[in-house]
């Protein structure tokens, strides 16, 4: 079995996992990439979140909007497609006991993704593209800004062509029995979702960037333009979204030695993702000329809430595993699972924090808002921001800082230094988000707008009264602060062990929990056991998701009962 | 296990807590589906989407003749104008600010015409907190019954440009 040659493979000491030496070269530089646009887009945080606390106020308008720009697409393109790049190389060699499909096409992925990385952030920089993330039509930037984001979705394109590629000869060559791991299946799934995702993002800039060379005399029709870029821009949310709950089911198997009760229950939600997902590009116009109420409704529900709920599944049988796990471990009551978890394993701390952050703020929210005439009340204000930074930050961010806790031990071969900065690190990230969050949610519901750094209006005509936001916005500028402070101890300590920690060469990485867990772990995942038995069932995730139901139940009414009391319109 | 291949037979229904949280699952999500169009045929506030096509010049001049006609006033330097009750009025964003000042009764239902003449922005009716998309080639018709007599700022909370951030309005309602 396996096709991966002795000379060119390695097996890794900690998991037992085989590694190919070119998909670990591919790993590392998309890692690399990854953690550097981090860099750039924590840096913009600080400044943003500085800004918005009026108090300090820290950026005249105009560099506020490009520092805006900087973050947005630094934050939710660059760190994460090249961290999503990284999971693909990693799921379809190690997890197949495979080897790399193409270098030619990895080398491809890289060039060109690296290309398009740095031409952006050349236009943004340089003062040649400040049209934010969405660069709606017609606000225009140089034509160098939408090449850079071509290039970019081609090398992530063929970073999926590479990981289909991977797939086809891990079956052909018989690398493993039966069907892919789940985690694999979910990777699938992104990839998928990814390629549909391309190509809407391709029909939205290639007329964009045509236009700006002065091939196209006109700007591509502002309406339409949305839709498509939506297209783009909410699908990838969820290949984000499928790449999280596949960190999550890798992270909680690492940490806990946790299995899936029911692999069928979660496979299936992962296709309900693939299913439903180009629907919701449609939550982003909800209150949009020219696309009428039926259509709209129809499809911001996902068509009957279908990946809403697939989300609500993977949120009761990703804690559900770990609950069994720890209960076939021996320990008992409804939440001793929860409390006796390795908390102090920041693997763990950070999957099971973006699970809560991710389900509790950023889901509830996110449905809520997207709802259609409660729309009405939130558009573009700062709960949009409120929202997704407890999904794409406090939730994929958060749960991909936790893969690097094992990742660059496993994959560089160097063990983190500072291990109690890294076992306090997620929280403070954590922490940090939700304040922001909260901030930002309250804000918003006064009618502060989002992207826009002067909320006196200084100098304006006819200078508007809002409500008094001023206690909120110093919340997001505090919670702002504490989150990026968290983000860059991260990068710290990740650019360190890169280059400079301990290695581990031949032996297992130094683990993050206590011997005896780790045996437990260790012998949870080598051993045969029946997860679904009797005395093991999840009373405490019932219990929780019971909790999470409840909550948003409450949040959601109170939004509808919050729209009764504006004015009559349709 | 979850990075390992599924071993036997795998396939096969829910049970336990997890078939009772699925189904609890699948009922909530009928309660969210259910709710839109409740509120659509029950309720007094959606987006109808309602928008025509129109050329920013032409709206343009739409707006300059709605102004002419109905004028009553001036409120730094921008035209205050009163459309008849229950008429149709016309509002344009352009060179960061709302144009004109509309002076609207309680209670009574206008057609509110909104588009741009540059770019992309966002009509944001203040402290309601009521938001709308507006984009230049479309006549976006909302249809509004001011509930309150006083002075409510217009904000735009879309970026379009350099001056976004100064962008604003005015809508009077009285008795
Ligand atoms: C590290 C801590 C972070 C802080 C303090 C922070 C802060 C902020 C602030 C203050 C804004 C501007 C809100 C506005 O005026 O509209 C913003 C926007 C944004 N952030 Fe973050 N953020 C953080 C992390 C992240 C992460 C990890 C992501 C994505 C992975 C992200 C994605 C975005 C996006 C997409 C926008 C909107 C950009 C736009 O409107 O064009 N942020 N962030
Ligand atoms: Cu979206
Ligand atoms: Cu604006």
């Amino acid at each position: 079995m396996g096709n991966l040659l002795p000379d060119k493979s390695r097996v890794c000491a900690t998991t037992g996992l085989p590694v190919c030496n070119s998909a670990q070269l591919f790993i590392k530089l998309n890692a690399v990439f990854g953690v550097v646009a981090l860099l750039i887009g924590v840096t913009a945080a600080f400044l943003l979140a500085l800004t918005r606390w009026e108090t300090v106020a820290l950026l005249e308008p105009a560099n506020y909007y490009k520092y805006l720009t900087v973050h947005g697409l630094n934050m939710l393109v660059f760190w994460i497609l090249f961290m999503e790049m990284a999971i693909l190389y990693f799921a379809s060699t190690s997890l197949l006991n495979s080897r790399n499909f193409s270098r030619a096409l990895s080398w491809g992925q890289v060039v060109l993704m690296l290309t398009g990385f740095l031409t952006v952030n050349y236009s943004i920089f340089m003062d040649r593209a400040s049209v934010l993330m969405t660069s709606y039509v017609p606000l225009r930037a140089e034509q160098e800004f939408y090449l850079g984001l071509i290039l970019f979705a081609v090398g992530a394109l063929l970073g999926c062509v590479n990981f289909l590629g991977g797939l086809f000869i891990a079956k052909r060559d018989k690398t493993y029995k039966g069907s892919i791991p789940l985690v694999v299946f979910g990777a699938l799934a992104a990839v998928i979702i990814a390629i549909f995702t391309i190509v809407h993002g391709a029909v939205a800039l290639i007329p964009t960037w045509l236009w700006s060379i002065g091939v196209l005399e006109n700007a591509p029709d502002g309406a339409w333009y949305r839709m498509i870029w939506w297209g783009f821009g909410h699908a990838s949310q969820q290949i984000n979204v499928c790449a999280m709950v596949s960190v999550w089911y890798l992270m909680a198997t690492l940490t806990t030695g946790s299995r899936p009760l029911n692999e069928t229950v979660c496979r299936v939600a992962f296709v309900l993702y693939i299913l439903f997902i180009n629907l919701a590009s449609a939550h982003h116009l909800l209150v949009d000329p020219g696309v009428s109420a039926p259509w709209k409704m129809w499809n911001t529900s996902y068509a009957l809430y279908l990946a809403v709920l697939a989300s609500m599944i993977h949120g009761f049988t990703v804690p559900a595993a770990v609950e069994v796990a720890q209960r076939k471990k021996g320990i008992g009551g409804l939440f001793g699972w929860l409390t006796k978890a390795p908390w102090k394993d920041p693997g763990f701390a950070a999957f099971f924090l973006s699970l809560l952050i991710f389900g509790f703020g950023g889901g509830i929210t996110g449905v809520t808002l997207g709802t259609h005439q409660i729309n009405i009340i939130a558009h573009n204000t700062l709960r949009i921001p409120g929202h997704f930074h407890m999904t794409v930050a406090g939730g994929t961010s958060l749960a991909f800082m936790g893969l690097a806790y094992y990742v660059v031990p496993l994959i560089f071969q160097r063990d983190y230094p500072a291990r109690a900065l890294a076992r306090i690190q997620p929280y403070i990230f954590g922490f940090g988000i939700v304040l922001m969050g909260i901030g930002m949610t309250l804000a918003g519901s006064l009618g502060v707008p989002r992207r826009h750094p002067d909320i006196d209006f200084t100098g304006a005509q006819i200078p508007p009264h809002l409500g008094d936001a001023g206690p909120f916005l110093a919340v997001v500028g505090i919670g702002g602060t504490i989150a990026a402070t968290g983000a860059l101890i991260f990068i710290l300590l990740t650019v360190y062990t890169v280059f400079l920690g301990k290695s581990n060469k031949g032996r297992a990485m130094t683990s993050w929990q206590k011997p005896e867990q780790d045996r437990l772990t260790k012998s949870l995942i080598t051993t045969h056991w029946n997860p679904e038995e009797e005395k093991l069932r999840p009373k405490g995730t019932l219990v929780l998701t019971g909790i999470f139901l409840a909550s948003f139940a409450v949040y959601y009414f109170a939004n509808w009962k919050a729209l009764v009391d504006v004015w009559p319109v349709k | 296990m979850s990075i390992y291949n599924p071993v036997g037979k795998w396939v096969r229904a829910p049970h336990g807590f997890e078939r009772v949280w699925i189904g609890v699952a699948l009922l909530w999500c009928l309660v969210l589906t259910i709710a839109m169009p409740y509120w659509h045929f029950k309720g007094q506030q959606t987006s109808s989407g309602e928008a025509y096509t129109v050329a920013p010049i032409d709206f343009e001049k739409r707006v300059a003749k709605f102004v002419e006609t109905n004028q009553v006033g001036d409120r730094a330097g921008t035209p205050i104008v009163q459309p008849a009750p229950g008429s149709d009025a016309y509002l344009v964003g352009k060179n960061w600010r709302w144009y004109p000042v509309l002076k609207l009764k309680k209670d009574v239902e206008y057609r509110i015409h909104i588009s741009s003449g540059d770019y992309q922005h966002g009509f944001s009716l203040l402290p309601m907190n009521m938001n709308f998309h507006v984009v230049p080639g479309y006549d976006h018709v909302i249809t509004l019954k001011p509930a309150e007599t006083g002075e409510f700022s217009i904000i735009c909370n879309e970026f379009c440009g350099a001056g976004h951030h100064l962008m604003s309005g005015l809508i009077i309602v009285e008795e």
